[in-house]
């Protein structure tokens, strides 16, 4: 019987670069700038790391394929590195794989890093994504926030909710992570833009407006693991441990059977059930002192507080209304910005996330410090609701 | 001789409407005589429609509810080909799930393409499916992109249940250029409309039409309708005039179509078709470097054979615009700013989309033979019970009844038609696929709203000018008939 990861593995560095529009920065530029955050933090030395995993989406506008960009970037020499892509799960899950390194006992200490130049295109959001020659063949060539949008329709037609309370209510949850991304140095944008402003904003895909979609920027982020001994030996009092780490990747059951009504996403679901199970969390709602959302589009945040199992079904619009999720409600979400504040560099975020949980069980994060967060939950959503891949990871202090 | 002709028939014609004042009001200024064409609308094709997409439509319209299997041979005509080297007919018999042993022929190059291809597929005394589609373009500020529309007129040929029979044909071969376009040339060019008038028509179609009638054993008094396209404007009341008819003309589809080609003279006849009664005579006449003369007579199984959508059904179903830009941009006419999403590689592997050409092409899902889920696409195994694909019988979707489940507007995407409407469409027998959704009107989509499938361009990749074919959901009309 699998034991899971539970405590078997540390963070000991995490870093994480400024996001933006680093117009005169490459990835492995920003590469460097979270590593050698990560290095200093982590008290060790470029040498003792023992493999690697580099998280990156776009081959094209990034730095092409396979780890050796990322082994040259940061000159890792003589070390196993590897390249995930695993769309917005990219960065959580090349966690995962420095993590499972470190809890096999194949390697002491590992470094999980990705980082993403999405200004390099050319233009705001996403390249149209390749989807497969059989699928160009049939899918619609919608973009991420016409994938994510559809959720919309979904939730309103299970609970009845109109068109106007539902735009209020994602409306607020991309107001409150303005008003985070204030107190978010390294955040892309770090002013506080009203209520207003985001209900007024042109529409991307209805109902999401411009507002209800998280920014376009370049960022990477990185953390080194090892296990919780070799952290006690390096002198680390406290120690950040991973409780839990879950992916789960769509089979196709949302899209090709007419079971799922559209108003949450299965994948998230899933994911966080495991993650729970792992973690020994069974009331993530008082157990859970802070989470990071993929809020790629403000209606995956709402809904995703519903799959975390943080509101009950259908109520996730009235718990983001009433405050529940803001800095001073029960359980903050996206204390730092998250996605709307910091944007979406894919290969970082999962990395960002967790660089933002890992600050906060330490009390580090100035300002926008939480009082005494035990535990805290990242999730990613890669495709879309409806096709892709869930990814969690809950970290706490040992 | 057995009894051989038309058993049933079809027509489409594109949704989208222009006005045609806002065609002239955009060429005011250095064309303001095109104000005299100005009335009522023209049809356009929507940008992901070509002559292949809208002979498939109307091909569905003819063959509703009938068996495609005894089908042995399939014609279409037009003269605005998709491609110069790819047959037409077999992108339509793909689409339409034809027999594989169908014998295909494609017919072009003029104005009588379509009645001529109809003649010979009627000669050949074969079951057969003839089609003519047409889509011609007119230069900008011409007479023709006032006049020009679209369309596309379909019939089912054989010998059981025949509602209209071939009695007389004529013909008139003659070197005559009122127009010509040349290869690889956008658009035509024409010579004086006075002289196509007199020395053309007035000279040409008699004599056709008098032998067709001589064949029949007619004279023009036992003709009750009169179909013949009118390019030019006025040109088939002339004709009658000349040849001293009194029946009654069939609609022209100036209005709300256009003309439509080489399928012009052919939406007449299926225009004709849904009106006339058992017993009464059609005069078909078409024009072009000499001139096509058919008669039919109507018998009585007429009233079965009619389309559900049919000339009528296409026009009441127009989507008027005045964007006049938007159909130049449609046709190529114009090169606007889509921006770099736009550069977005599509290029088709042909080796895919032919090994999986029978569920794309065909738009066909599995039925799990062990836990009876219905699923599109068709994979390794079951969505539900993860039992082999080898155990799925196919279940078409083309016709199967679906609702809107969910549905968006994109304004990011690339898409020639701004926004991209897409969403989860919910077929009644479980499957369900998120679509792209096509031509929903000023009324927009709602959740729920009953949708058909319609033929489409899916994606165009214009680096290497090639379509990528595909089925599109659209809103369901009350169809029309009468």
């Amino acid at each position: 019987m699998a034991t899971g990861i539970k405590d078997k593995v540390a963070i000991i560095g995490a870093g994480c670069s400024k996001f933006g529009e680093r117009w005169d920065k490459g990835s492995p530029d920003l590469m460097a700038e979270a590593f050698e955050e990560a290095l200093a933090d982590a008290g060790i030395e470029r040498k003792q790391i023992e493999a690697a995993w580099f998280g990156c989406y776009g081959d094209a506008i990034n730095v092409g394929n396979s780890s050796i960009p990322a082994a040259m970037a940061l000159r890792l020499e003589n070390i196993p590195v590897s390249r995930m892509e695993n769309m917005c799960a990219t960065g959580t899950e090349a966690l995962r794989g420095a993590t499972y390194a470190v809890a096999s006992g194949a390697v002491d200490i590992a470094l999980a890093i990705g980082a993403e130049k999405l200004k390099d295109t050319g233009y705001g959001g996403l390249p149209p994504a390749f989807k497969g020659t059989f699928n160009d063949l049939w899918m619609p060539m919608v973009s991420a926030p016409a994938g994510f949008a559809p959720l919309a329709d979904g939730y309103r037609t299970k609970y009845q909710i109109s068109k106007e309370d539902l735009k209020r209510a994602i409306a607020h949850v991309s107001w409150k992570s303005h008003q985070n991304g204030v107190h978010s140095p390294k955040a892309h944008f770090q002013k506080a833009v009203s209520m207003e402003t985001i209900l007024n904003a042109p529409m991307i895909a209805d109902p999401l407006g411009l507002f209800d979609c998280s920014g376009v920027s370049d960022g990477a982020a990185c953390a080194i693991v090892t296990t919780p001994e070799i952290a006690r030996a390096l002198g680390k009092k406290d120690i950040v441990s991973i409780k839990s780490l879950q992916i789960t990747t769509s089979s196709g059951r949302e899209t090709q059977m007419s079971d799922w009504d559209g108003s949450y996403v299965p994948n998230t679901r899933n994911a966080a059930a495991r993650a729970y199970a792992e973690a020994g969390i069974t009331d993530p709602r008082s157990q859970l002192s802070l989470t990071e959302v993929h809020d790629c589009f403000s209606i995956t945040e709402l809904v995703t507080m519903e799959d975390l199992g943080l509101s009950d079904d259908g109520q996730a619009v009235r718990d983001v209304l009433d405050g529940r999720y803001d800095r001073d409600g029960a359980i903050p979400c996206q204390i730092d910005g998250g996605l709307k504040c910091f944007g979406h560099p894919i290969g970082a975020s999962g990395l960002r996330m967790a660089y933002e949980v890992y600050t906060q069980l330490l009390g580090r994060a100035g300002p926008r410090q939480l009082s005494n967060p035990s535990m805290g939950l990242t999730h990613n959503l890669g495709g879309v609701p409806y096709q892709g891949v869930a990814a969690i990871s809950i970290l706490g202090l040992l | 001789m057995s009894d051989f002709g038309i058993t049933a028939f079809g027509a489409y014609v594109p949704r989208m409407r222009l006005d045609r004042e806002a065609i002239a009001a955009a060429h005011k200024w250095m064309a303001p005589s095109l104000r005299s064409l100005a009335k009522g609308a023209r049809a356009f094709c929507n940008w992901d429609e070509d002559t292949a997409t809208m002979a498939v439509e109307a091909a569905r319209d003819a063959l509703a509810g009938s068996d495609h299997a005894s089908l042995q041979a399939l014609g279409f005509a037009t003269t605005r080909p998709p491609y110069a080297d790819l047959q037409p007919s077999a992108i339509v018999a793909g689409a339409l799930g034809l027999p594989r042993t169908i014998r295909t022929f494609d017919g072009a190059l003029g104005q009588r393409a379509g009645t001529s291809g109809l003649l010979a597929a009627l000669k050949a005394g074969e079951q057969a499916l003839f089609v003519a589609s047409d889509a011609p373009r007119g230069k900008p500020a011409s007479t023709q992109e006032m006049t020009y529309g679209a369309g596309a007129a379909a019939f089912v040929l054989g010998s059981e249940n025949v509602a209209a029979r071939l009695v007389g044909t004529g013909n008139v071969a003659a070197n005559f250029a009122s127009h010509f376009r040349p290869d690889g040339a956008d658009f035509e060019y024409h010579w004086e409309e006075r002289w196509v008038r007199d020395e053309g028509y007035a000279k040409l179609v008699p004599p056709a039409v008098d032998a067709a009638l001589a064949q029949a054993g007619l004279t023009i008094a036992d003709i009750a309708h009169f179909a013949m396209p009118s390019p030019i404007r006025a040109i088939a009341a002339a004709a009658a005039k000349q040849l001293r008819f009194t029946g009654e003309m069939v609609d022209g589809l100036e209005d709300g179509c256009g003309y439509a080609g080489c399928a012009h003279a052919l939406l007449m006849l299926a225009r004709a078709l849904e009106t006339a009664q058992p017993g009464e005579r059609i005069l078909v006449v078409s024009f072009g470097q000499g001139v096509d003369a058919l008669v039919f007579e109507v018998t009585d199984a007429i009233a079965a054979a009619r389309p559900a959508r049919g000339v009528a059904g296409s026009l009441a179903r127009g989507i008027v615009t005045d964007a006049y830009l938007r159909m130049l941009s449609f046709q190529q006419g114009i090169e606007l700013e889509w921006g770099m999403r736009a550069e977005k590689n599509a290029k088709t592997a042909l080796t895919e989309q032919y090994r999986s050409g029978s569920q794309i092409d065909t738009f066909t899902a599995g039925e799990c033979g062990s836990c009876g889920t219905i699923q599109f696409p068709q994979l390794q195994y079951c969505v539900n019970c993860h039992a082999p694909g080898s155990g799925f019988s196919d279940v078409p979707l083309v016709d199967a009844p679906a609702k809107v489940m969910t549905q968006t507007s994109d304004w990011l995407s690339y898409y020639p038609s701004p926004p991209l409407l897409g969403g989860f469409v919910q077929f009644d027998n479980g499957a369900r696929l998120q679509m792209e959704m096509v031509d929903a009107g000023p009324e927009g989509l709602e959740l729920g709203m009953p949708l058909e499938m319609v033929f489409r361009i899916k994606e165009q990749d214009r680096m290497r000018g090639y379509n990528r074919y595909f089925w599109k959901a659209s809103p369901r009309l009350d169809e029309n008939k009468d």
